[in-house]
């Protein structure tokens, strides 16, 4: 019968418009301002720094300006200068940091590259997505103090993640430790075993050099 | 095939005033043509694209595409980026599917590369493609149906059914559109057994919306008076012009990478490839549905059989990937047709030349040809049923 598919359809609208009062399953809009969205933990968009402390955040920053990152970047958004001087890091070892370290954010398309490629862990996705700026040259422009954010926040964000990270950097730091422990020891053993055998330079063991190896941490 | 069949095509460039459908005109009231220039900000053209129509009253008697609004420079930014830095820009090409595109490049890559890929992310990898030719045949159902009139009732049941995987892709890659998840070598996240099972529940529940759908629009006599017989494409002509995927096969031409080319695993599953008999813009949608149906089958098998195990090539590296000098092309059934893409290495880390073959701008090319004598408002149903992405098709 000509016209019964047009019933049959509005049949199936009908049921979806009656279902959309009741049936959860047919109620998905939701209404963004007042209901905040549930952000699955995977979600990204644009990067951040991580500090490891939060109330020194320039000072903690895990990134030492290797630059990876900057020549990784597809849209070529990051920008970093290399510090003159070196600070020490959390093991102690002295690093360069970022002296200027820029992302703007207005040409970054979160595509997470820059965290894949980051052997230091120092750049992770964040999750904001409520950005906005009154100026659209400089607004965007992130410098590291707003880029900066402490790990606490990356474990609130991506908790799995987080977590994982952190396992993996406390191992290599102990160790880094162990190894610098056994250099002083090492060290220490051939100081003291230098004036027991006073043997020609030549027939020694080849002693650790002391140059390639990290220096023990200072007490932080 | 007679010689007939192989006479050239109406070329946007030719004069196709003398189409074989200008009707007769014998009317003393007859004005002139009318040039309508529609697009690019024409809300039915799917994005920036314009079509230059000639008009005799409503019917069309010449239709010249322009495309070109969205051209951004892909390959030559892919030429001037690391292969690894060009994955990203891939999803931007196809912004609906960017799994499968993903897919596409990473395959051309690893042919480059002489990388091989574990099980798993071969499976996952044909989970993710199945998946987003669901997303994008019910986006192509859903706007068909707007550009038919039926305003947004029907577009609006189909994002519903989209949303849902565009959140698992989310759950997943932590973006909806722009996945990034294909790596040279395998996949970038392993998806946890809830994911899965998720996935698996969406898929199960799938048919369901499919046969709502249908019910509500497949036997709905406007649909039908619009699109039967509307916007026919033979099937010697469509081969002749290079068309893939679902246009070809509404056709009646059996043509389908999975099957021809059986890159990945698709040889180890169990589908058929729908095949239509008209060529018009009916058997192009019923493909779609079709296809989709297909999809569900292809997606229960690899959940069935998804073996665990790593998901990445230990060999493969992401920084400093230089593949040895030589050309590869990489092919895949998109759901749009076959997406390729060719690449040359000379041994540095950016592709010498870097090449897409995109299905999209290649479909559009017999949109003259499909549009000649049907009216102004069919010429939005056909370019509709072709399915375009201006993103794959300008670059």
């Amino acid at each position: 019968m000509l016209g019964s598919g047009i019933i049959k359809g509005l049949a199936v609208t009908a049921k979806n418009f009656v279902g959309s009062y009741h049936d959860p399953a047919r109620m998905v809009t939701e209404q963004y301002p007042e209901e905040r969205p549930k952000l699955p933990e995977a979600y990204r968009n644009f990067p951040f720094l991580v500090t490891e402390n939060a109330t020194d955040p320039m000072g903690t920053l895990r990134c030492v300006a290797c630059q990876i990152c900057e020549k990784e970047c597809p849209p070529q958004c990051i920008y970093i200068e290399k510090s003159k001087d070196k600070k020490p890091d959390a093991t102690g070892k002295p690093q360069l940091y970022p002296a200027v370290f820029a992302i703007d954010t207005s040409v970054c398309m979160s595509c997470q590259i820059c965290v894949e490629v980051c052997p230091f862990d120092a750049i992770k996705m964040d999750q904001v997505f409520e950005v906005a700026a009154t100026n659209r040259f400089t607004g965007l422009l992130l410098n590291r103090e707003q880029l900066a954010k402490p790990n606490s926040y990356f474990h609130q964000i991506h908790p799995t993640d987080a977590h994982e990270v952190d396992t993996r950097l406390a191992a290599e730091r102990k160790a880094a430790e162990e190894k610098a422990k056994a250099a002083a020891a090492a060290k220490a053993a051939a100081a003291a075993a230098k004036p027991a055998t006073p043997a020609p330079a030549t027939a020694t063991p080849a002693a650790p050099k002391p140059a390639a190896q990290p220096p023990t941490p200072p007490t932080a | 095939m007679s010689a007939a069949d192989l006479s050239p095509f109406n070329s946007p460039f030719a004069a196709g005033t003398a189409g074989p459908s200008v009707r007769a005109v014998k009317d003393p009231f007859h004005g002139d043509l009318l040039e309508v220039s529609m697009g690019p900000q024409h809300p039915s053209t799917h994005g920036v694209f314009r079509m230059v129509v000639t008009l005799d009253g409503e019917i069309i008697v010449k239709l010249k595409p322009v495309f070109g609004y969205l051209h951004r420079n892909h390959e030559k930014i892919a030429e001037n980026t690391s292969y690894l830095g060009s994955m990203p820009y891939t999803d931007r090409l196809d912004y609906l599917c960017s799994m499968t595109t993903n897919w596409a490049y990473a395959l051309a890559v690893e042919k480059l590369a002489g990388q091989a890929v574990p099980d798993r992310a071969q499976y996952l990898r044909i989970i993710m493609a199945e998946l987003t030719r669901l997303v994008n045949h019910s986006c192509l159902v859903g706007f068909l149906f707007n550009d038919l009139g039926t305003s947004f009732t029907p577009l609006l049941y189909a994002f519903r059914e989209r949303e849902k995987i565009l959140d698992l892709f989310e759950s997943l890659t932590g973006s909806r559109m722009m996945c990034n998840y294909q790596r040279f070598g395998g996949c970038r996240v392993d998806p946890t057994p809830e994911w899965l099972a998720a996935a698996s529940r969406l898929v199960d529940n799938f048919p369901r919306f499919l046969d709502e759908y249908e019910t509500m629009l497949t036997g709905n006599e406007i649909m039908l008076a619009r699109t039967q017989g509307v916007g026919v494409l033979d099937a010697a002509k469509a081969v002749n012009a290079g068309i893939t995927g679902p246009c070809l096969r509404a056709s009646g031409y059996n043509y389908d990478v999975r099957k021809v080319d059986g890159y990945g695993f698709y040889p180890r599953f169990d589908f058929r490839v729908p095949l239509g008999a008209h060529g018009d813009t009916y058997d192009r949608y019923m493909m779609r549905v079709l296809e989709m149906r297909e999809s569900v089958k292809i997606l229960q098998q690899a959940f069935r059989d998804l073996p665990a195990g790593p998901i990445m090539d230990p060999k493969s590296k992401l920084r400093g990937f230089r593949p040895k000098a030589g050309e590869a092309y990489g092919r895949t059934e998109s759901p749009k047709g076959e997406l390729g893409f060719f690449l040359v290495s000379d041994g540095s880390p950016n592709p010498y030349r870097y090449r897409v073959r995109p299905p999209t701008l290649i479909n559009l090319t017999l949109l003259e040809d499909m549009c000649l004598g049907h009216t102004i408002a069919d010429s939005v149903v056909i370019l509709g049923s072709i399915d375009i992405v201006l993103g794959e098709v300008d670059r």
